[in-house]
């Protein structure tokens, strides 16, 4: 098992270099001049130019450029953004508000999803069944940013419930409803997932020994029937932490969240190149771990499945 | 098993927290219960700073605000655009390029650091030296010596043109006579620093000490979520405080803003997003503001496109200005939230006048557009295959409806092909400006950065100007600017400002649109909102209800 996990950790540094060269190479291509742009409508001063492009190494040609941010990252100084920040304190800023938001999301659509999606497997047909289908296509078919707005302004500003927009500090509380709007889509998969999943389990053949040895119908849906059909689940809900978190920006900027998605839509937008790469780097090592933590639940979950040779 | 359990657990924790929303909601703001409440610390929205809070290195709207509240220059602007001293005692000029300024004496940072003439003097080489990288060091051109140490790679650092005579007096000699020089002095680039800004720019940006109306809260600076200003007890000028203090709440986008707006958690909207426009007034009653400010969109046509120059040229372009119906946009497209250009200057001015000669070329008037057009047709024939396209950023403004509607009216008016040419980016757009690599015209809009006629003209217009992007070179409009510029007074100045402005009004090297006007709206809680002359609310006068 530790020599497994230590090979999948191994797989992070060509991972990690692959993706910081692409995504600095894309951003060093974008057009325009990110040190024109600072200047607005008003007429670029040359001197000044010159001086900051110095300062951000925007002189050098692309493989200095890309050296010397690699060089920053090992010395654990990121460099600074065009704010005079340094970028580090940047990403300390904006990764635990979409953490938690993620997170926040993930349980809410891994838990609801996994209930509703048992119950309705296991009364297939009956109207709970019909209902939850129907809504859930419903939630598949809108946009997330349509759903944002409607919720934000019924609950927000109509009746008054939550907060339209999160506050300082971004608090739990103040996080339920964005939580909710961006776990709304993953929530109808996980559910349909699980139905399907239960589904097929129940007419497997150990699900049929386990109730003729009498067990309780309460041990035969915990035991056999859910944990059994929780596997394409957790794959699922695995590669969902790293997608809510690259792809809460819609949520992020319907609901004014101070997060990762809007700081890296800004640096895209100013051609910060080392921002966005800082910001893209954890992005993608956050879907590394998270797809390693989904291999070794498997198995927890089905102990047929080994790591070891 | 244990599985089962745990999200039990993780449930009823999210029941709970849904529950603590249900019961925490409604209980927001009690305060504003009572009237005239100066004690109330206003919301208002904003955006994240570009750079570090330094006065000359503020150029953009989100940093500007801040710094324009917590520090104070030798004079601001009253609500109408008039300069008034505040840290100044007196400007003079006899031949309007030797400045003699006097200080008040006694002024002092929050720090307890003393404001003399000297402070000024340090601050002004610091901004306009090109070694210290600040964005708004052209603002300095003017002053004598700029020129040596705004060059490239230079390390010079003090210009010729900048004296201390004693404790609160200093001199300013400019390049050349400008009448219009006091005028800007009220913007942020001029104001005074700590000594110990100059020292470390960067990190007394993220913590900026000033001397105006406002100072920066402890820990008031919160990247990205809010900025907080609390009232300076020591300010004595113009702009003091009415309330207990200013929170700007940093948006990603109006429309979100405006939510809050509704919700009153937000106590003013600076502007009102697109998306809104028709419905605010209902929603908000007389909590809105409609005025117009110094600022104005126009289109740039490029002189250097074969087909825009010369006299063609010049009947095509006052075709095309005639052939644009801008009431019906602003109207229409607007919602009135744009009123039609009648020069190339903004009407909140001093020295404004809507009826120049030549301001007829901007009025809708199909049947004379059409036989301007054949008239420049007689000289050179127009490719009918070829497009009159407008360019435009399409990442941010909404500028998409407004020239898609232009289009439509120049094709059906002239009967040529005519398209919108969206750039993804801003800084794509201005790539091509700058670089003189425009393949038709582009939108161009003016925000003024002092209340002055001059500035809308010199830095657009002038041969050679920085912000050219028609690349206009009329030596009359030249000789009529330098006349204004070296008037004895501002009033006279500005008549001269608009006798060249009958130049541009033939010649259209732009083509003047509508002039822009703020939009903005207020919450329950708080009143006496007004705006000023650049379109940002007043701030320190607004107070709780």
């Amino acid at each position: 098992m530790t020599t497994y996990i230590l090979k999948r950790f191994l797989q992070v540094i060509p991972v990690f270099l692959g993706a910081t060269l692409l995504v600095y190479f894309l951003v060093f291509s974008l057009p325009g001049d990110p040190i024109a742009a600072l200047f607005g409508d008003r007429p670029v001063n040359e001197a000044v130019a010159a001086q900051l492009r110095k300062q951000y190494n925007l002189d050098q040609p692309f493989w200095i450029q890309y050296l010397l941010y690699l060089k920053s990252i090992f010395t654990f100084d990121l460099g600074l953004d065009f704010s005079g920040r340094p970028i580090a304190a940047v990403l300390g800023e904006v990764f635990p508000v979409t953490a938690r938001l993620a997170v926040m999301a993930l349980i809410f659509e891994g838990f609801f999803g996994i209930l509703f999606g048992l119950i309705a497997g296991l009364r297939k047909g009956k109207i709970f069944d019909a209902t939850v289908l129907v809504a859930s296509l419903i939630v598949i078919g809108i946009p997330i940013f349509v759903l944002g707005f409607v919720l934000q302004f019924f609950i927000g500003v109509q009746l008054g419930w939550a907060k339209p927009t999160v506050s300082a500090g971004a608090s739990v509380q103040d996080l339920i409803l964005p939580a909710i709007v961006l776990g709304l889509g993953s929530f109808a998969y996980v559910l349909r997932l699980t139905r399907t999943s239960v589904l097929e389990n129940m007419n497997a053949d150990y699900v049929r020994t386990a109730t003729a040895k009498g067990l309780s119908r309460s041990r035969v849906v915990r035991v056999h029937i859910l944990r059994n059909s929780l596997i394409p689940v957790i794959t699922f809900l695995g590669a969902d932490l790293g997608a809510l978190m690259g792809g809460a920006i819609v949520t992020e900027g319907i609901f004014n969240i101070p997060g990762v998605g809007q700081r890296l839509y800004r640096a895209v937008l100013s051609g910060e190149g080392p921002t966005v790469v800082s910001i893209v780097t954890v992005l993608v090592l956050i879907y590394v771990v998270s797809n390693l933590l989904v291999d070794l639940l498997y198995a927890w979950l089905d102990p047929r499945i080994r790591y070891d040779s | 098993m244990r599985f089962t359990r745990t999200s039990k657990a993780l449930g009823m924790a999210a029941i709970a927290a849904l529950a603590l929303t249900g019961c925490g909601a409604g209980g927001g703001s009690n305060d504003g219960a009572s009237g005239g409440d100066t004690n109330r610390v206003i919301i208002v929205d904003g955006s994240e700073p570009q750079r570090p809070l330094m006065p000359a290195d503020t150029n953009e709207v989100g940093g500007g605000k801040i710094i324009d509240m917590v520090f104070a220059g030798l004079v601001s602007y009253d609500p109408s655009g008039k300069p008034v001293n505040e840290m100044a005692e007196s400007i003079e000029a006899p031949d309007g390029q030797n400045y003699t300024i006097k200080i008040k004496s006694g002024e002092k940072f929050t720090n307890g650091e003393a404001i003399t003439a000297k402070t000024f003097v340090d601050a002004w080489n610091f901004g306009a030296a090109a070694k210290n990288a600040q964005l708004s060091s052209s603002f300095f051109e003017s002053i004598k010596g700029y020129d040596e140490v705004n060059a490239e790679g230079s390390t010079a650092d003090t210009m010729s043109g900048l004296k201390v005579v004693d404790d609160t007096t200093f001199t300013v000699e400019l390049g050349q006579p400008e009448s219009d020089w006091p005028l800007r002095l009220g913007y942020s680039a001029f104001a005074p620093v700590p000594a110990g800004a100059l020292a470390d720019p960067k990190g007394f940006g993220e913590t900026p000490v000033g001397n105006g109306p406002y100072k920066l809260a402890d820990g008031g600076w919160q990247h990205n979520v809010q900025i907080q200003l609390v009232p300076n007890p020591d300010y004595d000028g113009p702009r003091k405080p009415k309330n207990g203090g200013v929170t700007f709440k940093i948006f990603q986008n109006d429309d979100t803003a405006y939510q809050d707006l509704l919700s009153n958690s937000l106590d003013v909207l600076q502007t009102i997003p697109t998306s809104a426009l028709a419905n605010f007034e209902s929603d908000l009653g007389d909590r809105t503001i409609n005025k117009p400010y110094a600022g104005n969109q126009t289109i740039a046509i490029p002189e250097y496109l074969p087909e825009w120059s010369g006299e063609a040229g010049k009947l095509r372009r006052q075709a095309i200005s005639m052939a644009i119906n801008r009431d019906e946009i602003t109207k229409v497209i607007f919602n009135g939230a744009r009123q039609p250009a009648k020069d190339f200057t903004a009407p909140v001015l001093d020295g404004y006048s809507d009826s120049i000669p030549g301001h007829e070329n901007l009025e809708f008037n199909e049947t004379k557009a059409k036989d301007l057009w054949k008239q420049a047709d007689a000289i050179q024939k127009w490719d009918a295959n070829s497009t009159f396209s407008i360019a435009y950023n399409a990442d941010k403004g909404g500028h998409q409806a407004w020239v898609e509607a232009v289009v439509n009216q120049i094709k059906n008016t002239l009967g040529i092909k005519a398209e919108g040419k969206p750039y993804p980016t801003f800084k794509e757009a201005r790539n091509d400006a700058t670089a003189g690599t425009l393949t038709g015209s582009i939108r161009a809009g003016w925000q003024a950065d002092y209340p002055s006629l001059y500035n809308f003209l010199g830095p657009i217009y002038k041969t050679g100007a920085g912000s050219n992007d028609a690349r206009y070179a009329n030596p009359a409009f030249d000789e009529a600017i330098s006349k204004g510029l070296g008037a004895s007074s501002v009033s006279e100045g500005n008549q001269a400002m608009n006798k060249a402005q009958e130049t541009l009004l033939t010649d259209l090297p732009a083509i003047p649109l509508w002039y822009q006007v703020s939009q903005g709206g207020w919450s329950d809680n708080v009143t006496n909102v007004d705006y000023g002359w650049n379109g940002v609310p007043l701030y320190y006068q607004i107070t709780g209800k």
